[in-house]
C-alpha cells in the first residue's frame, strides 16, 4: 500500500485542534496557521501527483476497521479539485480571524481545523457511511463557530441552520441504508455502477434531494443561509460559501447523478424549475438587501442555482460548467466575503449605506473589491465567466427556455454587484468615520491577493482546472447519457464543405494573415 | 442440582456476598460504608467475570426456570458494570449530607442479582421474581435520603405506581398461565403457535404493559422524570442505567422466546410505544429546566428508539437494540456523572439547566464533555451514540418497517433541539457563578472514560460490540 497522503490531510487538523486547545491565544492563531499551511502544501502535492490520464480513483486506502463500513478513502479529478480548493481557502480563513477574533480564540481555531478535517473527509470518503459521518458531523463545529462567535441573532441563526441541515440529511440516512441492503456493498464506486430498480430511483433520489437542496441551498429551503451568513464571523462565511456549499453540489454529481439516472431524468424540471426561480428571485432579494452581507449570501444562492442546472443538463458542457461555477464562487463569495469583513473590522457594521466613497482613501481595497466584484458578474478573464458560460450552454443544448430564463440572472447578478459596488466604493467620501478607515494592511493583502491571481488564472486558462476532471466528467456522462431528458434543441445537419477543401480554406485563411 | 448452581454462579456470589456485607454493615456501622462499597465493586466485578468466563457453561438449569447463554451474558456485563459505576459514585455525594449508610451498596447488589435473573429467566415465574427483588430494593434506594421530602415523594410514587404495574403484569401472566396451561416461555411460545386465543392476547397486552413500566416507555412512563427528580443523583444514575438494561433484555427475551410465533400481535405495540416514546421524549422534554428531569425524557426518547429494534423482530434488530442499550448506558452515566460536578460554591447541588451558563468558560473539560454526551444522545455523528440509532434505523428498513424508521429518524430531529439547547447555555450564555473545582479524581476519571467511549475512536469498537450483540441476538433465536 501507497503512502496514506489523504489520511495524513484528515489527521493534520485534528492534531493541530488538540494542540490548540491547551496553548493561550497567540500560539493557537499560529499553531492553526502553521497546521492550514501544512494541509495546503499536501493539497499541492495532491494535485500535482493526480494522474489525470490515470486510474478513476487515486490515492486508495481501504482499511476495514468499523465492520460494517470501512475507512475507504480515494479521490478522482472531481473530488481532487475540491479539496484543493479546500485547504486554499483554509489559512485564508484562519488569517481572516487572526485579529477579529478575540475571545475563546483556542476553541475557536480548533473548531475551524476540525471544520477541515471533516469538510476534506467528505470529498475524500468512498464508502457510503463513511460519507454519511462526515457530512453530518460538520453540523457540530459549525454550529459553536455561528453560536459563539457570531453577531447579534446568532443563537436563532445556529439553531435554525442545525435543524434544518439535520432534518435534510437523515432521510438520506434512511435511503442509504436501504441502498446498502440493496446492492449489498457499501463502497461508492460499486454503488455508482449499480443500477437500482426504476421506481426505487424515485424515492432514494428525493430523500438525497431533501438534504442536498437544504445545503446547495436550494429555493425555497435556503432560508437558513442568509442568517447563518450574517451572524457568522468572516471567516465562518467563507468556508460557509466557500466549501460547505459544494457539499451538496458534490452529492448530487457523485451520488444522485450516478446512482440514480433515471430518477434524475425524471426530476428534470423540479431541479430547473426551483434553480429557475432561484435564480431570478435571489437575484431580485439580492438587489433590496441592506445589509452587505446579506447580499452577498442571496448572490450565493444565485449562483448555486447555476450550479444545479448545469449538472442536470446531462451534457459535458453542463457538468464541467457546474463544476467551474462551484470552484470559482469558492474563491470569489469567499473573496467578498472577506472584503466585507474588511470593512466591518474597521467599522463594526455591514450598513450598505454606512460606507461610500472608499475608493478616495482605500484604492488598493478598491482595487481588490472590485475584481471580485467582476469576477461574481462573471466578466469574461475571470473565473465565474468560464463556469456560467459553459453551464449556460450546457443549458441550451437541454432545454432553451432554461436557459432563457438563467441567463436573466447574469444580467441581474451584474446589476445587484455592480450596484453594490458603487455604493460602497463610489460615490462622495462625506462621513468621517468612513473618511478616516486605513487601506489593507499587509495580512489583508497577504488573504486576497493569492485569490485574486486564480481567480484570473482560471478565467484565463480554465483547462488547468478541467484538465483532471475531464474523465471523470466523461464517465459520469457516460452513466447517465441513457437517461437523458429529451432536447428541446433541434440542430440540423449543415452542409459542411469536402474535407479538403475546408482544410485549404483554414490554411488560406490562416495565410491572410 | 449442581449443573444449575454452576449455571447461576454470578447470582450466587453476588446473593451470598450481599447477605455477608449485610452483616458486615450491622456489625461495622455506617462508618464502614466506603469499605463495603468497595467490597461489593469488587463482588460486582468477580460476579462480571465468572458471567464472563461462564464456568458451568450454557445451559437451562433449574428445571427451565433459568437459562444462561451468550444473551444473559452479555445483558448481565452491562448491568454489573453500570451498577459497579452507581456504587463508587455513591460515597462522595451522600457523605456530604453524612446520609451514607452502610444498606446502599448491600440494596444495590440485591437489585443488581435481581437484574441478573431478569435477563435469565426462563418462566414466567422468574420473570416476576426478578423483576420484584430489583424493584423492592429500587423503591427503597429512591427515598434513601430520608430527610429530604423530594426523595420521599420520589419513593413513594415509584412504589405506588410500581406495584400497579406489578399488577398489571401477573394479570397478563395469570392470562398467559391460563390460556396455555403453562408458565415457561417454551410452553407460552408453544400455545401461541397454536389456536391463537383472546386471552393469549389479552395476556400479551398486560403482560407487555407491565414491561413497558419498568423500561419507562409511553404511555407508562409518567412516574420517570419524577423519580428522577427526587431520587438522589447516583441512585437516579443507577435507575437510567443498569434497571432499563435488564428489563430491556426481559422484554426482548419475553417478546422472542415466549411470543415469538405471535410477532404480528405484538409488533403493532412495540411501534406504537416506540414512537410515543420517541415523540413524547423529544417534545415533553423542550419546556424542561431541571437537567434531571431532561434526562429523565431522554431516558424515555432513547428507549423509544431502542425498541425499533425489537420492533423489527430480526435478529439483527434484537442485536441492534443490545448495542443500543450498551452504549446509551456509557453516555447516560457520563451525563449524570456531569451533573454530579454541578455543586456551587458552598458544595450545594445544582441541577437547573441555567446553572450550566457559560459553563465552556469556567470548567472547559467538563462542558466539553458535557457536550460529547448531549450531541452523542441525540445522535449527531461523529460522536458513538450515532452508531447504534444507525443500527436500529437498518434493522428496521431491512424488516421493511420504512415509516417506522422515517418517523423514528424525523423524532431524532425533534429531540437534537433541546440537547442543542445544553449546550447552547454552556457554550453560548455569559457564564454564570462557576461550580466548586471538583475534588474527586475518581469522577473525573470516570467522566473522562466514558467520554473516550463515546468519542469517535468508539468506532474502533464495533467489530467487537457488533460480534457480541450479535452472538447475544443470536441465542435467542
Amino acid at each position: 500500500m501507497s503512502f496514506p497522503i489523504l489520511s495524513l490531510l484528515l489527521a493534520v487538523p485534528v492534531l493541530g485542534a488538540i494542540a490548540c486547545l491547551f496553548v493561550d491565544d497567540a500560539t493557537a492563531r499560529r499553531v492553526a496557521l502553521i497546521t492550514t499551511l501544512v494541509d495546503l502544501a499536501l493539497g499541492v502535492v495532491l494535485w500535482v501527483g493526480y494522474d489525470p490520464a490515470g486510474a478513476q480513483w487515486q490515492f486508495v486506502e481501504n482499511a476495514p476497521v468499523f465492520g460494517r463500513f470501512a475507512w475507504a478513502l480515494g479521490i478522482d479529478g472531481i473530488a481532487m479539485l475540491l479539496i484543493v480548493l479546500t485547504v486554499f481557502l483554509m489559512p485564508i480563513c484562519i488569517l481572516a480571524s487572526w485579529e477579529s477574533i478575540t475571545k475563546r480564540v483556542p476553541e475557536y481555531m480548533a473548531c475551524f481545523l476540525v471544520m477541515e478535517t471533516l469538510l476534506l473527509g467528505v470529498f475524500m470518503a468512498q464508502d457510503i457511511f463513511l460519507f454519511y459521518l462526515f457530512f453530518e458531523a460538520g453540523l457540530i463545529p459549525m454550529y459553536l463557530i455561528i453560536g459563539i462567535w457570531g453577531g447579534a441573532r446568532r443563537i436563532y441563526a445556529s439553531y435554525k441552520f442545525f435543524l434544518y441541515t439535520l432534518l435534510g440529511s437523515i432521510l438520506m440516512l434512511i435511503a442509504m441504508l436501504w441502498m446498502v441492503n440493496e446492492a449489498g456493498t457499501t463502497y461508492v464506486p460499486e454503488l455508482m455502477a449499480h443500477d437500482f430498480p426504476v421506481h426505487a430511483q424515485t424515492w432514494l433520489f428525493l430523500a438525497f434531494f431533501a438534504s442536498f437542496a437544504v445545503k446547495m441551498p436550494m429555493w425555497p429551503v435556503h432560508t437558513w443561509l442568509p442568517d447563518a451568513h450574517v451572524e457568522a464571523p468572516t471567516a465562518g462565511s467563507v468556508i460557509l460559501a466557500g466549501v460547505m456549499l459544494k457539499l451538496a453540489g458534490y452529492g448530487f454529481i457523485r451520488y444522485s447523478l450516478p446512482m440514480f439516472p433515471e430518477a434524475s431524468s425524471q426530476f428534470f424540471w423540479l431541479v430547473m424549475g426551483l434553480s429557475m426561480i432561484a435564480v431570478v428571485y435571489t437575484s431580485l432579494v439580492a438587489l433590496v438587501q441592506t445589509d452587505m452581507k446579506k447580499l452577498i449570501a442571496y448572490s450565493s444562492v444565485a449562483h448555486m442555482a447555476f450550479v444545479t442546472i448545469g449538472l442536470f443538463t446531462f451534457n459535458r458542457q453542463g457538468l464541467e460548467g457546474a463544476m467551474m461555477v462551484m470552484l470559482g464562487h469558492g474563491l470569489v463569495s469567499g473573496a467578498l466575503f472577506l472584503c466585507v469583513g474588511v470593512v466591518y473590522d474597521r467599522l463594526h457594521t455591514r450598513e450598505i449605506a454606512r460606507y461610500g466613497g472608499l475608493v478616495e482613501n482605500m484604492p488598493k481595497y478598491a482595487f481588490f473589491f472590485l475584481l471580485f466584484t467582476m469576477a461574481s458578474v462573471g466578466l469574461p478573464g475571470t473565473s465565474n465567466f468560464v463556469g456560467e458560460f459553459l453551464s449556460l450552454l450546457g443549458a441550451y443544448h437541454a432545454n432553451s427556455w432554461v436557459a432563457f430564463v438563467a441567463t436573466t440572472g447574469v444580467i441581474l447578478g451584474a446589476t445587484y454587484a455592480l450596484y453594490l459596488y458603487a455604493r460602497v466604493v463610489y460615490g462622495p467620501l462625506d462621513k468621517p468615520d468612513v473618511a478616516a478607515m486605513l487601506d489593507l494592511s499587509p495580512r489583508e493583502v497577504a488573504m486576497l491577493l493569492p485569490i485574486g491571481i486564480i481567480v484570473i488564472w482560471m478565467g484565463v486558462y480554465p483547462e488547468s482546472f478541467i484538465a483532471p476532471m475531464r474523465a471523470d466528467v466523461g464517465r459520469v456522462i457516460a452513466r447517465i447519457e441513457r437517461a437523458a431528458p429529451p432536447s428541446d434543441a433541434r440542430p440540423t445537419a449543415g452542409h459542411p464543405a469536402p474535407a479538403g477543401h475546408a482544410a485549404n480554406n483554414v490554411a488560406a485563411h490562416g495565410e491572410a494573415h | 442440582m449442581s449443573a444449575s448452581l454452576l449455571l447461576a454462579l454470578p447470582e450466587l456470589i453476588l446473593s451470598i456476598g450481599a447477605i455477608l456485607l449485610m452483616l458486615a454493615a450491622a456489625w461495622g456501622g455506617d462508618g464502614s460504608s466506603r469499605g463495603i462499597t468497595l467490597a461489593a465493586v469488587a463482588l460486582l466485578v468477580v460476579a462480571g467475570a465468572v458471567a464472563l468466563i461462564a464456568p458451568g457453561g450454557h445451559g437451562d438449569g433449574f428445571g427451565g426456570l433459568y437459562r444462561a447463554d451468550a444473551f444473559s451474558d452479555f445483558a448481565k456485563l452491562l448491568i454489573y458494570a453500570a451498577t459497579a459505576v452507581a456504587l463508587l459514585i455513591a460515597p462522595n455525594y451522600f457523605e456530604r449530607n453524612g446520609e451514607m449508610r452502610a444498606e446502599y451498596p448491600v440494596l444495590i447488589l440485591f437489585s443488581a442479582v435481581g437484574m441478573g435473573m431478569m435477563v435469565s429467566a426462563l418462566d414466567l415465574l422468574t420473570l416476576y421474581v426478578g423483576l420484584e427483588l430489583q424493584s423492592l430494593a429500587a423503591y427503597v434506594l429512591a427515598s434513601f435520603t430520608r430527610r429530604d421530602t423530594r426523595a420521599a415523594e420520589a419513593g413513594l410514587k415509584y412504589f405506588v405506581l410500581g406495584a400497579l404495574a406489578s399488577g398489571i403484569l401477573l394479570y397478563g401472566i395469570s392470562l398467559l398461565y391460563g390460556f396455555s396451561g403453562t408458565t415457561s416461555y417454551g410452553g407460552v411460545a408453544q400455545a401461541m403457535g397454536g389456536e391463537f386465543s383472546a386471552g393469549l392476547l389479552f395476556g400479551i397486552v398486560f403482560v407487555l404493559a407491565g414491561l413497558a413500566f419498568k423500561i419507562s416507555a409511553v404511555p407508562f412512563h409518567m412516574w420517570t422524570p419524577d423519580v428522577y427528580e427526587g431520587a438522589p443523583t447516583p441512585v437516579t444514575a443507577f435507575f437510567a442505567s443498569a434497571p432499563k438494561v435488564a428489563a430491556m433484555g426481559l422484554l426482548v427475551r419475553v417478546a422472542v422466546e415466549a411470543m415469538g410465533p405471535a410477532y404480528d400481535a405484538w409488533r403493532q405495540i412495540i411501534i406504537f410505544t416506540a414512537l410515543a416514546s420517541i415523540v413524547l421524549g423529544a417534545v415533553a422534554a423542550i419546556g424542561q429546566t431541571s437537567m434531571k428531569r431532561l434526562l429523565a425524557y431522554s431516558s424515555i426518547n432513547n428507549v423509544g428508539f431502542a425498541l425499533i429494534g425489537l420492533a423489527a423482530g430480526t435478529e439483527a434488530g434484537v442485536a441492534a437494540t443490545m448495542t443500543y442499550m450498551a452504549v446509551y448506558i456509557v453516555m447516560t452515566l457520563g451525563a449524570f456523572l456531569c451533573i454530579l460536578q454541578m455543586r456551587d460554591a458552598d458544595g450545594n447541588l445544582r441541577e437547573g439547566i441555567a446553572d450550566l451558563s457559560g459553563l465552556a468558560r469556567t470548567r472547559p473539560m467538563l462542558a466539553g464533555a458535557l457536550m460529547m454526551f448531549m450531541f452523542s444522545l441525540a445522535g449527531i455523528p461523529p460522536l458513538f451514540g450515532f452508531w447504534p440509532k444507525f443500527l436500529v434505523f437498518d434493522a428496521a428498513t431491512r424488516a421493511g418497517l420504512f415509516p417506522l424508521a422515517v418517523a423514528g429518524a424525523v423524532g431524532s430531529v425533534v429531540g437534537a433541539y433541546y440537547y442543542l439547547k445544553i449546550v447552547k447555555t454552556m457554550y453560548f450564555d455569559e457564564p454564570a457563578p462557576a461550580f466548586a473545582p471538583s475534588e474527586s479524581p475518581l469522577e473525573g476519571g470516570l467522566i473522562a472514560v466514558t467520554a473516550a467511549l463515546i468519542s469517535p475512536f468508539g468506532y474502533l469498537a464495533i467489530p467487537v460490540l457488533g460480534g457480541i450483540s450479535l452472538a447475544a441476538a443470536h441465542a435467542l433465536f
